[in-house]
């Protein structure tokens, strides 16, 4: 018996258009040699900050600890404050009074900050999309999301993907671009 | 007390109440204009001794409110559901009974949260979870366009 864990074949995980579009920039190469640094250092050390509303959390947490372990990939830190922080993972249900907070939250990180927006509750509603009073529709009608894990809750491994697909979409990005994102896609 | 002793020592101490029979506990339902003093008599009385007030709830049933009422006595080891019915729907009210189970002040404050039932000599009925300005979500006539998505039917 025993259980067998597939593991994700490496042409299916570079299988991503995204990468493609995020690779536009075609700039000098003293530029690029300094993007590359910088999102190399930026990428392998990304600090997520202390925040899980539900049953997601508990997954994210199942991630942090050593049988998954996403300090491997340099998301180190569980950081209590949202200005040492680099990523929020929007780990569970959203509700309207929950939503400023939130939003406080994010405008308290320092540029550049990412979010994850982890569970069906954050990337829709999930469960909860229809018929409610209380849960906001999906965590981006507050923030803007960088990256979706579906999954009611997700398994630890889909977080890790969806960490790993964040650090790509780092990798890819520019120095110039990154500071810009802030000034034009506030909500 | 068993049950049947339970029932036959209440219907002997309140007359007003009315006891439903083939219900899963004892109940009793009274009008809304004593739950008060039923109350402090269920709770004070040393042959009742109701000192624990397990949920304090509502059903809104379209012409009227229900509030409901589980309590336990943790010396005699019996359960009691007190009903009561609301029938102005427009301007529900009923007495408080947190001045003698202050976990009520919670109840209280949910159930006015959630229905609009005020609760007379409540002292802090403030909003819980909701905005102070937005309806009462549980209310069967409750809708919100802009919050709620609904299914077509």
């Amino acid at each position: 018996m025993g259980i067998k864990i597939k593991s994700m074949k490496n042409e299916d995980f570079l299988d991503n258009d995204s990468l493609e579009i995020f690779k536009k920039s075609g700039g000098n190469i003293l530029l690029t040699s300094i993007d590359n640094l910088v999102n190399w250092g930026r990428s392998n050390s990304i600090w997520p900050l202390t925040f899980a509303t539900s049953c997601c959390g508990i997954e994210m947490m199942a991630a942090g600890a050593p049988r998954y372990d996403f300090a491997r990939f340099g998301i180190e830190v569980y950081s209590a404050s949202p200005r040492q922080s680099d990523v929020i993972v929007v780990a569970g249900t959203i509700v309207h009074k929950m939503a400023p907070v939130l939003k406080r939250l994010y405008d308290q990180m320092s540029d550049p900050k990412y979010v994850i927006a982890m569970g069906a509750c954050a990337v829709s509603g999930g469960p909860f999309a229809y018929n409610s009073y209380s849960v906001v529709r999906g965590v981006d009608q507050i923030i803007p999301v960088d990256v979706y894990v579906p999954g009611c809750p997700p398994r630890p491994e889909a977080l890790l993907y969806g960490v790993m697909q964040l650090q790509r979409k780092i990798k890819a990005g520019t120095l110039f671009e990154a500071d810009k994102k802030s000034d034009t896609e506030k909500p | 007390m068993q049950r049947e002793e339970l029932t036959d020592f209440l219907k002997k101490h309140f007359p007003d109440a009315t006891f439903p029979e083939n219900t899963q506990l004892p109940e009793m339902i009274v009008p809304a204009g004593d739950i008060a003093a039923v109350a402090t008599e269920l709770k004070t009385s040393k042959d009742l001794a109701f000192d624990y007030l397990i949920s304090l709830t509502a059903v809104d049933y379209k012409d009227k409110f229900t509030v409901v009422y589980h309590m336990e006595s943790t010396l005699h080891r019996h359960l009691l559901v007190v009903k009561t019915d609301i029938t102005d729907h427009e301007q529900p009210a009923v007495d408080t009974v947190s001045t003698l189970w202050p976990t009520a002040i919670f109840h209280e404050r949910e159930v006015y949260d959630l229905f609009g039932i005020k609760f007379n000599g409540h002292g802090d009925l403030r909003r819980l979870f909701m905005d102070d300005d937005y309806g009462f979500p549980l209310r069967k006539d409750f809708s919100d366009e802009t919050r709620v998505l609904t299914l077509s039917k």
